[in-house]
């Protein structure tokens, strides 16, 4: 789960990295507050989980509590890439002097840790990677042996930073790590990482990725809470369910993550548009069934539904049965098109049989059954 | 012949005494599958459906042979039960469960690799493995596959090998062995391995590859290919319409900064000879041509 820039920026505090005092708020009144409480001047910065804040307008430097209002007003509701800004996060200015980046992922060709660094912060590494390769020193981690002083003081010399930083840069590059790996993190960036005209290395920016796995010996609820997910993936999210909203009008419900990539893909290919991605996993009992036709049936969107389930050790009459006790459950607003594959289809199609009309449909492929929500949608298949 | 397992393996079940330890474990047994032994430090000396119960994988393996492992223990605890299958002497492990964190998959990985090197690691989130009419260590339905040859399949997406296992064995082409790798960020067993073993295998005369996006294991299995399989191969990858920055169900399945896409896999197997299915059907009907041809 991708945390905003303060959540992170408390993230790495908490190991002890060196980042600048601030305070979140949501209103211009709150904004005012925190830079009188912090003195300014102060920097205005939105909190959306997307990069290019400060190309669209987002990022704003603030001398006096007057500037801070309008730069609060004017980037409270600003759309960046899609993402409504809702929260600020108000910090003390700081002046640079140098911009670094640093960074830990996992390689997962190489299966260990990534450490990058490069002297050229402060703009896309992307970018610094394809115009300036050479400009980015990498470290590989074994994740067994952890990151050693040494191997990380090489690592700061390969880098050609300001030689006067190199101390203070090992340091807060170990605690870097530190946090990636007991904060059970997929991804750590700083960029940039600054340091100060009287030489201080310090935090500037922060991008956090958690493991929503590792929710076992982490609080992961603040972070959950502030998740970007638009009403239905949050409905969908409350009841556990694995789904990802898409612009389409047919509902998918598939078993299993890759059958429903597959089914997502399979309406395309016939040139329909999925309303979204929908895993309930392998057991398709009436209960998951029912709560994902509930989370499909609020979509506005959806025209049509396309169930394609195919039964390995859950048999075809267990998912039969749910259909059928899920669909009398909730009162569906649009055609449901069905494939059911695998161990004993043929039953589950027999049991399904006094249930079909216009309305609920039972296609034996895929193929065909994509055509067919495509069209109850209102679309043309190819 | 058959990769990794054959009717000689025995099995400990890591879990055999919680519910889907227990439900699989005896679908498993009931398949044909040598199930030896379960662990469970606080129920040493119990037995389930006859199956008996030991305190550590050590143990179990002193007093049965067990030549491999199957977990069914919650991800909290994977970590833990992954060092001790290596440290109690099985050759073979096989993860099932999901949710494992990435940290976590790394270090047991690189453990394993330095210190267990000859230990193969399964999974974790995998669906295991079949050897259709030998063994069956997993949650794979065994009755939708054939036995015999000549199709060796590896998939890193559970339903999808069911799928394909079910349309071979709808065309009468039976499977060597079935391997699911998982689809999380540090499978212990890569298409790679899969493919060298398939290779190496005189009854596995073509090869059924099941990809999805997110990683490169799809483009570094591709190279392999046009380097050292020499049997013919037929792939389908899900997920060409997912949107960048989604994960879709799995852990590992997320399109990021443009790299991981289902098409540039697809271009990759292509261009090293391999046959694409657009859709997993697709794939079960050119595979029926290439087996046919063979």
């Amino acid at each position: 789960m991708d945390l905003f820039e303060y959540q992170g920026k408390q993230f790495f505090g908490s190991y002890g990295m060196p980042v600048s005092p601030g305070e979140a708020v949501t209103t211009v009144d709150g904004a005012a507050a925190a830079a009188e409480r912090l003195g300014t001047p102060v920097m205005v910065k939105a909190q959306v989980h997307t990069g290019g804040r400060g190309k669209a307008g987002g990022v704003k430097f603030a001398a006096d509590i007057d500037a801070v209002r309008v730069h609060a007003a004017n980037i409270l509701g600003l759309d960046i890439r899609g993402h409504i800004v809702e929260n600020l996060w108000i910090e003390k200015a700081s002046d640079i002097a140098e911009e670094y980046y640093a960074s830990f992922t996992l390689d997962r060709s190489a299966k260990k840790h990534l450490g990058m660094l490069s002297a050229q912060g402060g703009v896309e590494i992307e970018t610094v990677a394809e115009e300036n390769p050479d400009a980015i020193a990498k470290i590989w981690v074994n994740p067994v042996e952890g990151l050693t002083e040494g191997q990380c003081r090489q690592w700061v010399l390969a880098a050609n930073l300001n030689p006067d930083v190199t101390d203070q840069t090992v340091e807060l590059l170990l605690k870097l790590y530190e946090a990636y790996t007991e904060g059970d993190a997929d991804l750590v960036e700083i960029n940039p990482l600054i340091v100060t005209p009287e030489g201080r290395v310090h935090v500037l920016d922060a991008k956090v990725t958690l493991d929503g796995n590792a929710g076992f010996r982490h609080d992961l609820a603040p972070f959950d809470a502030t998740q970007p997910r638009d009403e239905r993936e949050a409905a969908a999210h409350a009841k556990g369910l694995q789904y990802v909203g898409l612009e389409g009008s047919v509902g998918v419900i598939a078993n299993g993550a890759g059958l429903a990539m597959s089914t997502v893909d399979v309406v395309n290919q016939v040139g329909g548009r999925p309303a979204n991605f929908l895993d309930i996993g392998g057991g398709a009992n009436a209960d998951v069934m029912a709560e994902a036709l509930g989370v499909i049936n609020n979509d506005p969107d959806v025209q049509s539904i396309f169930i394609n389930i195919f039964g390995g050790i859950t048999r075809g009459e267990e998912v039969a049965n749910g259909i059928i006790e899920a669909v009398n459950r909730v009162d569906i607003a649009s055609p449901i098109v069905i494939r059911l594959d695998g161990t004993n289809a043929v039953i589950g199609w027999s049991l399904l049989e006094p249930y079909l009309s216009e309305r609920l449909v039972i296609l034996p492929t895929m193929l065909e059954a994509a055509r067919e929500a495509v069209v109850l949608a209102g679309g043309t298949a190819s | 012949m058959s990769i990794f397992i054959d009717e000689n393996t025995k099995v400990v079940y890591q879990g055999l005494t919680g519910s889907q330890g227990r439900y699989y474990g005896m679908l498993n047994r009931d398949y044909g599958t040598q199930v030896v032994a379960g662990t469970n430090p606080k129920k040493a000396g119990a037995d389930v459906e006859g199956v008996p119960v030991f305190a550590t994988v050590a143990d179990a393996v002193e007093a049965t042979g067990a030549n491999a492992s199957c977990v069914f223990i919650p991800a909290a605890g994977v970590r833990g039960a992954v060092l001790e299958a290596a440290e109690g002497g099985v050759e073979l492990i096989v993860v099932i469960t999901e949710g494992v964190p990435m940290h976590d998959e790394a270090y047991f990985y690189n453990k394993l690799k330095a210190d267990y090197p000859g230990v193969r690691l399964l999974g974790p989130n995998c669906p295991g493995l079949i050897s259709p009419g030998k063994a069956n260590i997993g949650i794979t339905a065994g009755h939708i596959a054939k036995a015999g040859g000549p199709v060796g399949i590896v998939s890193r997406s559970g339903t999808l090998t069911y799928q394909a296992l079910y349309e071979l064995k709808q065309k009468d082409i039976g499977c060597t062995t079935c391997v699911g790798i998982g689809g999380d960020p540090v499978p212990g067993t890569s298409f790679i391995d899969c493919l060298a073993a398939f290779e190496d295998d005189p009854e596995t005369e073509a090869v059924m590859m099941i990809g999805e996006i997110g990683g490169s294991a799809e483009e570094e299995a591709a190279e392999f290919i046009a380097a050292n399989v020499t049997k013919p191969v037929v792939a389908y990858i899900a997920g060409l319409c997912a949107p960048p920055g989604k994960k879709m169900g799995h852990a590992g399945a997320i399109v990021s900064g443009g790299k991981g896409t289902a098409q540039a896999k697809v271009d990759a197997l292509a261009a090293a000879g391999v046959h694409i299915g657009q859709s997993p059907s697709e794939a079960g009907e050119i595979m029926a041509e290439v087996v046919a041809a063979l």
